[in-house]
């Protein structure tokens, strides 16, 4: 593997958090006439994060981002596969040292409106889980949240309201102080503010970069923002159709794309500049992501590729190391290939 | 230029609550000329969707209702048409797609029967005529094999595929004014970029004039030619696309441009716009921006400004406006 491939493959440093080969598959039951299925919603996808890094993943719906992170946090149990905490396999544990080794491996999920019980105090929202980790004695715990309501911005008159009482933002910032006060390595955060509006989501990104500075957190960034993506993360892993099938620093990434679904994804993105705008072309691509029951056979986005020969319909290629990245393309890496998008 | 297919003239809408009366758009005025798109920008409570909902007179009553203002879409005045007169002008010369097809496609029709019935009720189609124009309007939005997908009910089709029968049905009637609330938001990436050219080609195929409701200025910049930007009920700023994104001048269209373009301000962290939309019970007294804006002096704590030209054609709504030039 070439050298800045392997680099790319494994984050800077020792890896705080590594996936290896992780499959999911879900059954679906069949009707009276019709057999049972099943969704390949993961199909042996491997990344790692390294402590205060950034790797953003990156796709459509139904490309397996999702599901990505809850087996991460394990909401849901791999098919197979392993997830390596500090080194400890997280896919085989269970009970007591499954909670503990979680601890260190919190989730804020897209939705601060759903995520949080409604009927729960802010106070409790974010105190009753230090309880069950046995994080602060009960007469320390109100201090605490106090104090961690102020890390993420909110005052301490927030102790008492009720996820009603407050904004999107304000909920989402909520919902990383509740993480925060497990004092993690890991935050798995899944597409965390496309749900607010435009001007509240860099105020908790902005959030998120301080406590990732503070408190040296790796962050596993699902999205399907690329603009946003391009500003926040070190690597970025572009998926389709529960592959990986590009993995690349993101200022590499920035300059260029190998992957023909990558190039179209991000050729794709709206940008916020009408003269970039006219200037560019948009690779549209035809038809809609196939259907995760039955891919494709060979390679998973020869349906929909600009670039597709009669090879990429027979023949499934490997993620495999291109230049400066790793790549899930036959031609990657020849000469030319992915053509510049016409200007 | 000629007059325009929909001209909006100080428009307010309010809703009665328990809480007192809600100002949901003031004093709202703006026209779409003949194959032009006008984008009407904003985040959640800035009024944008209850303007659009007002145009076609779908603000429930109660507890809402159009309070002063008129709408002219060829010169007529919808606000004072019947109910029976406004029947014909939805769906024939105004229709509005919106985020999620679903709300609009009735689950237990065929896409033939859903688009049908607009074709029947306004032009009075016959059964065979129906079906031929039913294929031919799937046909035109890009749906793949349409004598078959005709057939088919809203919960076999894709996402995507839904958003066309919508668009779809829309059209049917050639309206002059296509609305379009946020149509394609709830659509991937690469769907959207789709769906969006969609609308283009066939706004100028038909010149048909197109309100885009939209908080994501990245489409805004792709598809509008002008843009009107809303704050807590009231526009802001108005200008072409080239105007407002090369020399925005109200500073919370500058703050939400540095927020769609992810600009960084210090060290490595984004531009933010501090703050959050004022609660329609509690109004800022001044300038409803005045509390999250770096630049506000004592003024505007104390007065609304008003819209004022800084150049033909390019209303905003700031004490400072004029000062603040390109730069």
């Amino acid at each position: 593997m070439a050298d800045g491939a392997s680099r790319v493959a494994s984050a800077g440093g020792a890896p705080i958090l590594e996936v290896r080969e992780l499959v999911k598959h879900y059954p679906i039951r069949g009707g009276l006439f019709s057999p049972s299925q099943m969704v390949h919603a993961l199909d042996g996808v491997s990344l790692s994060v390294a402590r205060g890094e950034t790797l953003a993943v990156v796709g459509e719906s139904g490309c397996g981002k999702s599901t990505l992170a809850r087996c991460i946090i394990r909401l849901e149990q791999p098919t197979s596969g392993h997830i390596l905490l500090k080194g400890a396999d997280i896919t085989v544990l269970a009970g007591r040292p499954l909670r503990e080794l979680r601890r260190a491996l919190q989730i804020v999920f897209q939705d601060p409106y759903a995520s949080l019980n409604p009927r729960w105090s802010i106070a409790s929202l974010i105190g009753d889980p230090m309880r069950l980790h046995g994080l602060a004695a009960r007469g320390e715990r109100r201090g605490r949240v106090a104090s961690l309501l102020e890390t993420v911005g909110l005052g301490p008159e927030f102790m008492d309201r009720y996820p009603h009482e407050l904004s999107g933002g304000q909920r989402q910032r909520v919902a990383i102080a509740r993480a925060l006060a497990m004092q993690p390595e890991v935050i798995v955060c899944d597409e965390p503010v496309s749900a607010l509006d435009v001007s509240i989501q860099a105020q908790v990104i902005n959030l998120l970069k301080r406590l990732q500075r503070q408190f040296g957190i790796a962050y596993i960034f699902i999205s399907h923002d690329l603009s946003l993506v391009k500003h926040i993360s070190d690597r970025v892993a572009v998926m389709y159709l529960g592959q990986i099938v590009e993995l690349a620093e993101t200022r590499a990434a920035r300059r260029r794309v190998l992957h023909p679904y990558s190039q179209a994804l991000f050729s794709a993105a709206p940008v916020a500049d009408p003269q970039a705008a006219a200037a560019r072309k948009r690779i549209i691509l035809a038809g809609d992501v196939p259907s995760p029951i039955e891919p494709p056979s060979g390679c998973r986005f020869h349906t929909r590729c600009p670039y597709r020969q009669d090879r990429c319909a027979r023949e499934a290629p490997q993620l495999r190391a291109v230049e400066d990245r790793l790549v899930r393309c036959h031609f990657a890496g020849e000469p030319g290939f992915p053509p510049e998008v016409p200007a | 230029m000629s007059a325009p297919v929909l001209d909006v003239r100080s428009l307010s809408v309010e809703f009665e609550s328990t809480l007192g009366t809600i100002h949901a758009v003031r004093d709202l005025s703006f026209s779409i000329g003949e194959g032009e798109t006008l984008a009407l920008v904003g985040e959640s409570g800035s009024g944008k969707s209850t303007a659009a909902m007002a145009l076609l007179r779908l603000i429930p009553n109660p507890p809402g209702r159009i309070s002063s203002g008129a709408v002219l879409l060829a010169g007529r005045d919808l606000t004072a048409l019947s109910e029976a007169d406004l029947r014909g002008v939805r769906g024939r010369e105004m229709a509005m797609i919106f985020q999620d097809p679903m709300m609009a496609l009735n689950p237990v029709y065929t896409i033939e029967r859903q688009i049908g019935e607009v074709l029947r009720l306004h032009l009075g189609l016959s059964k065979s005529e129906i079906l031929a124009e039913v294929v031919e309007l799937l046909r035109l939005v890009g749906v793949p094999a349409p004598e078959e997908r005709a057939r088919q009910y809203p919960h076999n089709l894709s996402g995507g595929m839904r958003q066309r029968v919508m668009i779809a049905m829309a059209l049917a009637c050639r309206p002059r004014l296509l609305i379009a609330d946020e149509p394609t938001t709830a659509l991937d990436v690469t769907v959207q970029a789709q769906v969006l050219d969609l609308i283009h080609g066939l706004k100028e195929k038909f010149g048909m004039a197109v309100l885009l409701i939209t908080h994501d200025l990245g489409i805004v910049a792709e598809t509008a030619n002008r843009v009107v930007v809303m704050y807590a009920g009231r526009k802001v700023e108005e200008g072409t696309v080239g105007e407002i994104f090369a020399d925005p001048r109200h500073p919370y269209t500058r703050g939400l441009l540095g927020a769609a373009k992810w600009e960084e301000a210090d060290g490595d962290l984004l531009r933010e716009i501090p703050g959050t939309v004022p609660s329609p019970f509690e109004m800022p007294s001044g300038c409803s921006f005045a509390p999250r804006c770096a630049e506000a002096i004592p003024l505007c704590r104390s007065a609304m400004p008003e819209l004022k030209d800084v150049a033909p054609g390019r209303p905003v709504r700031c004490f400072l406006a004029e000062g603040r030039g390109h730069g």
